[in-house]
């Protein structure tokens, strides 16, 4: 109840055992084996173990890992779609986990929606009905709610399509038929698992500008599940990178390509072409004796690639400065470099 | 040549102990063997052993029948006590009592209803339903099946057979939908109930009429409760079924949007389970239509009485008419049923559709009203005299064979495994079911099948379970025999295949007793008939599992054959027929339990065994007690043999969901 101004989403040490006797495994020393070796063991399986993150309002906060790490498992905790095994939820101030039915149906109902990875469509709904659907169980009548999705229809670029069944849509539109639903109540909070995994590329890549251009007019909180790096990058503000149930690294695209905290993390990144995602922060170095230090200046978080064109006007290196101080220096040298995938 | 897929051993090969299944069919395939007993040496000196213990001790410890045994005296007296304390006891005054006048009652409204438009009225109003749910052929095809009703002299048989269905049905649904919707969404109770439901669905039609008397007595109320029991399996179970397969993703969508359980269920839920939930009413109709002409026995009104009368004075003219009213009623029902439930979810029926509907419902109304009530009676088609007149030609012309058939299959196979059955001590009997359902299904449904054999016993009723079992395994080996080489014919040749499948389709929607008919016709009233007619009656599900079994057998496992160079015949024996050996174990299963339903209702023709003593406790009042004892044994000799042939079902994969859709047809 603390902070309810400035955090969105808070959790704070979920777990999610299933199995027969999942809180018999929780306080005993099996809690710490490893998944397999937790399974042989009792049969139980620990798809989320120990999780503590906070989203910001208004963040996009990405949540990735393999096939099978627990994304899926921890989203549905967040609305008790699944009933977490132990932990704490709080959503814009509210206890999710003490909440009694009705609180949370209403916290389903109006400020967190979820979009499925399979869309989760009524096939035996219009699209406009299904949009309505989540007014609907609210009790919205029906013009009112009508009106209210063809909006939202408008919104997501289906306009036109309100009338036709969802086994007559592409799979894009379907899934913009998801997003529709999902915002139609006008929530606060988006959870997002895979939206896009089911798409094939070209759509998906039209559907992930349309997450962003949605996310600047609307403004929502988001937190958006991907087993994609590409997708994370490009959408994640933050990331938190998921491997068997726990969470290994959480930060900003820069710092896990900057800063992996394991061999995991490495391997996640290791493909990301590192001169579009780190700043000048990580290569700049302190100046040598004989450099000339009046070339221009760049702040430090200037991205690598936005660097060359004034690298190329100048003779002298680069002076990265923050808060008016000098860090370092960085010359073309180190930007070819970076830019070749060379380097750390 | 050579094969480079090594799965599926070539024939030749075939080392003893290799893939299972791949031997045994024949008992040949496993040639000399190095490492231990082939797998047929157990078997062989367990049939070795019986055989001694038989020649041993045949004549001793058999358990000859005593129409007076105690068991039956104990149930005469408990109807005794019931007829004189019906008024009395609370049990009675407070729930029987009522639950007989309120289905009574229920009975008589719906007899009411559907009286009151006069025939042309409830034709027009049956045209117009079958237009609304399937356009102009269902409701042609509804008309002349109402019509038919009145040209065959049956019109109050049908009415009154129409509302009995109608009752048990109405009744059924209320119970067994919400009861599937429940199941379907509660595992638990899922589980709770599908043994129920499995005995249920064994058991044969005649069991359930006995307790029906004593509780409801004779009548209306009590048919209609008899049949509402025995429709509301498949009622319950495809109902779950349908709920349980609701795409997960939709309902979690929807949970997640807030809605309450009851929302989902209402919204997202039923709609999308709703073409199932109409093959369950449609499965439920079908159970309630065969069911209710048994229910005649206990006094049902309607058609059924004709038949039953028929069929025990060997009078095919008499049934006839009443048996194609039956069959055509199943098949107007069938259609409309069906054609409503596979309506596109999303499309309503056009507006013509309605008013067309409504035109014919109206205009059958107003004719009525200006008709007079009475059916025509110049309208009506007599055929009796006819048709027992070519019955009769028909059995004096083709005396000879049916004779010979008749004689062959009783002298060679009946009497000789009468004689053996009966003659065995009862734990020899015991001993050999055990050790065979042992090995087909393992100890539990083991002991369950010993158990329900000797259960017999008690209920002084072991000799005739054996006649009757007698019977059964006769009629289970032809059945598989013939449906065996149906089912590889139609599987090797697509037209042959193209021919039968209709013929199979319409054969199982047909009520049981329809095949009485032509058995009845060639044979007289002798135990062969119920072996004729429960042969025709369980052939076309095994032919149909056979057939699909073949067929379904891998591709690849074929080409690796071909490539090795067998024949088609060797193709067959070595690779086709052993692979599909679990469909051909689920074909065994159906055959068997639809062969002792049929055996069982072949007691009205004279089959003897537990059916006649079931037919004569109806009857005869100091028989009561038989005809029920006889009941509860049907059903432990039908779970008995269920036990054994189930190996099949359990050993694989999901229990419970290939029962679900196999045995849905089966109507008995
Ligand atoms: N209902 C369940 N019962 C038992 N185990 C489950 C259940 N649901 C998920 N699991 C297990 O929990 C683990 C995490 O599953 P989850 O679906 O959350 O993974 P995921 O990261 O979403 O994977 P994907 O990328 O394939 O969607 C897996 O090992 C899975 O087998
Ligand atoms: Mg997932």
């Amino acid at each position: 109840m603390a902070s309810s101004d400035g955090v969105a989403i808070e959790v704070r040490g979920l777990w999610k055992i299933f199995g027969h006797r999942a809180d018999r495994v929780l306080g005993s020393p099996d809690a710490a084996l490893d998944p397999a070796a937790l399974r042989a063991r009792t049969g139980c399986v620990a798809a989320v173990r120990d999780v503590s993150f906070s989203v910001r309002p208004g963040e996009v906060f990405v949540v990735m890992g393999l096939s099978g790490s627990g994304k899926s498992t921890l989203v549905r905790c967040l609305t008790r779609l699944i009933e977490p095994t132990a932990g704490e939820i709080s959503i814009a101030g509210e206890d999710v986990c003490a909440a009694s039915p009705a609180r949370l149906r209403d916290l389903r109902r109006h400020r967190v929606s979820m979009v499925f990875q399979h869309f989760g469509l009524l096939p035996h709904r219009k699209v406009v009905d299904n949009v309505a659907y989540g007014l609907e169980v609210q009790g919205v009548p029906r013009a009112r709610r009508h009106e209210r999705a063809r909006e939202i229809l408008t919104l997501v670029g289906l306009d036109g399509h309100a009338e036709a069944r969802p086994d007559q849509l592409s799979g894009g539109m379907r899934q913009r038929v998801g997003l529709a639903r999902a915002l139609a109540a006008d929530p606060d909070v988006l959870l997002l698992d895979e939206p896009f995994s089911a798409l094939d590329p070209l759509i998906r890549r039209d559907m992930q500008a349309e997450v962003v251009r949605l996310h600047r007019e609307v403004g929502k909180t988001m937190l958006f599940i991907t087993h994609d790096l590409a997708e994370a990058l490009k959408l994640g503000e933050r990331i938190a990178i998921m491997r068997a149930g726990a969470i290994v690294q959480l930060g900003t695209a820069e710092e896990l390509v900057g800063a992996p905290a394991d061999e995991y993390v490495a391997d996640f990144v290791r493909d990301v072409p590192r001169s579009e995602v780190l700043s000048l922060r990580w290569i700049c170095r302190s100046p040598g004796g004989d450099e000339r230090l009046d070339g221009p200046a760049l702040p430090a978080r200037t991205i690598i690639r936005d660097a060359v064109p004034a690298a190329l006007e100048s003779d002298a290196p680069i002076r990265v400065v923050e808060d008016d101080e000098l860090l370092g220096v960085v010359d073309r040298r180190d930007i070819l470099a970076s830019l070749a995938g060379a380097g750390s | 040549m050579t094969t480079s897929q090594a799965s599926p051993a070539p024939p030749a090969q075939a080392a003893p102990g290799a893939p299972p299944g791949s031997a045994g069919s024949a008992g040949s395939a496993g040639s000399a063997s190095s490492a231990g007993l082939p797998r047929w040496a157990l078997p062989l000196a367990g049939a070795a052993v019986a055989v001694a213990a038989y020649v041993a001790f045949r004549g001793t410890a058999t358990l000859p029948h005593d129409d007076d045994a105690a068991p039956f005296q104990l149930v005469n007296d408990l109807r005794a006590w019931v007829d004189a304390n019906r008024n009395r006891s609370p049990l009675f005054l407070f729930f029987v009592n009522y639950v007989r006048l309120f289905v009574g009652g229920l009975y008589d409204v719906f007899h009411l209803v559907l009286s009151l438009p006069g025939w042309a009225g409830l034709t027009g109003v049956a045209a117009g339903l079958g237009w609304l749910t399937g356009g102009r052929r269902i409701g042609l095809t509804a008309a002349l099946g109402f019509g038919s009703f009145g040209v065959l002299g049956l019109w109050e048989a049908s009415v009154a057979t129409l509302a009995l269905v109608l009752t048990a049905v109405l009744l059924s649904l209320l119970i067994g939908l919400p009861l599937g919707v429940w199941a379907g969404r509660s595992p638990r109770l899922r589980r709770l109930l599908a043994p129920v439901l499995d005995v249920m669905q064994i058991m044969p039609t005649f069991a359930y009429l006995a307790p029906m008397v004593l509780f409801f007595q004779i009548g209306p109320a009590s048919a209609a409760v008899a049949t509402m029991i025995y429709s509301i399996p498949p009622a319950i179970r495809i109902t779950a079924l349908a709920i349980e397969q609701v795409s997960a993703s939709a309902v979690e969508a929807s949970t997640s949007l807030g809605a309450t359980r009851w929302q989902t269920l209402r919204k997202v839920q039923l709609p999308m389970a709703r073409a199932t939930i109409g093959l369950a009413v449609n499965q439920t109709i079908m159970m309630a239509l065969s069911m209710v002409v048994i229910a005649a026995l206990i006094a049902a009104p309607g058609l059924g009485s004709d038949i039953i009368r028929g069929l025990t004075r060997a009078n095919v003219g008499l049934m006839l008419p009443a048996g194609v009213a039956i069959v055509v009623m199943a098949v107007v029902l069938d259609r409309i049923t069906m054609s409503a439930a596979t309506r596109a979810p999303y499309e309503t029926a056009g507006r013509t559709r309605w008013i067309v509907a409504g035109a014919l419902a109206v205009g059958g109304v107003a004719l009525g009203r200006a008709l007079p009530a009475e059916f025509p009676q110049e309208w009506v088609l007599r055929f009796a005299g006819p048709v027992n007149e070519a019955v009769a030609w028909a059995k004096f012309s083709w005396y000879g064979f049916t004779d010979a058939v008749r004689n062959l299959t009783t002298e060679a196979l009946l009497n000789p495994l009468q004689s053996v059955l009966t003659g065995s001590p009862w734990w020899l009997v015991s001993a050999v079911v055990l050790a065979v359902a042992w090995r087909t299904g393992g100890p539990r449904p083991a002991a369950v099948a010993v158990g329900c054999l000797l259960a017999t016993a008690p209920l002084g009723l072991w000799q005739h379970t054996m006649e009757t079992l007698t019977t059964v395994l006769v009629a289970v080996a032809l059945t598989l025999i013939a449906g065996l080489l149906l089912g590889i014919a139609a599987a090797r040749s697509p037209r042959f295949a193209a021919v039968q499948r209709p013929l199979l389709d319409a054969a199982q929607t047909m009520p049981a007793f329809v095949y009485l008919l032509p058995a009845l016709a060639l044979f007289g009233a002798t135990r062969f008939t119920a072996i004729f007619a429960s042969v025709i009656y369980a052939i076309p599900p095994v032919v149909r599992l056979v057939e699909d079994g073949i067929r379904n057998v891998s591709p690849a496992a074929v080409e690796a054959a071909l490539s090795c160079g067998s024949t088609d015949r060797q193709l067959l024996w070595k690779v086709r027929l052993p692979l599909a050996r679990r469909a051909i174990l689920l074909a065994a299963n159906q055959g068997i339990v639809m062969t002792l339903a049929m055996v069982v209702v072949g007691g009205l023709v004279g089959a003897g065994g537990l059916g006649y003593d079931v037919v004569s406790g109806f009857s005869q009042r100091s028989d009561f007690g038989m005809g029920f004892a006889a009941g509860v044994a049907t059903v432990l000799l039908g779970i008995m043999l269920d036990r054994i042939t189930q190996g099949a079902d359990e050993r694989n994969s999901t229990p419970g969901s290939n029962r679900m859709t196999t045995r849905k047809k089966r109507i008995a």
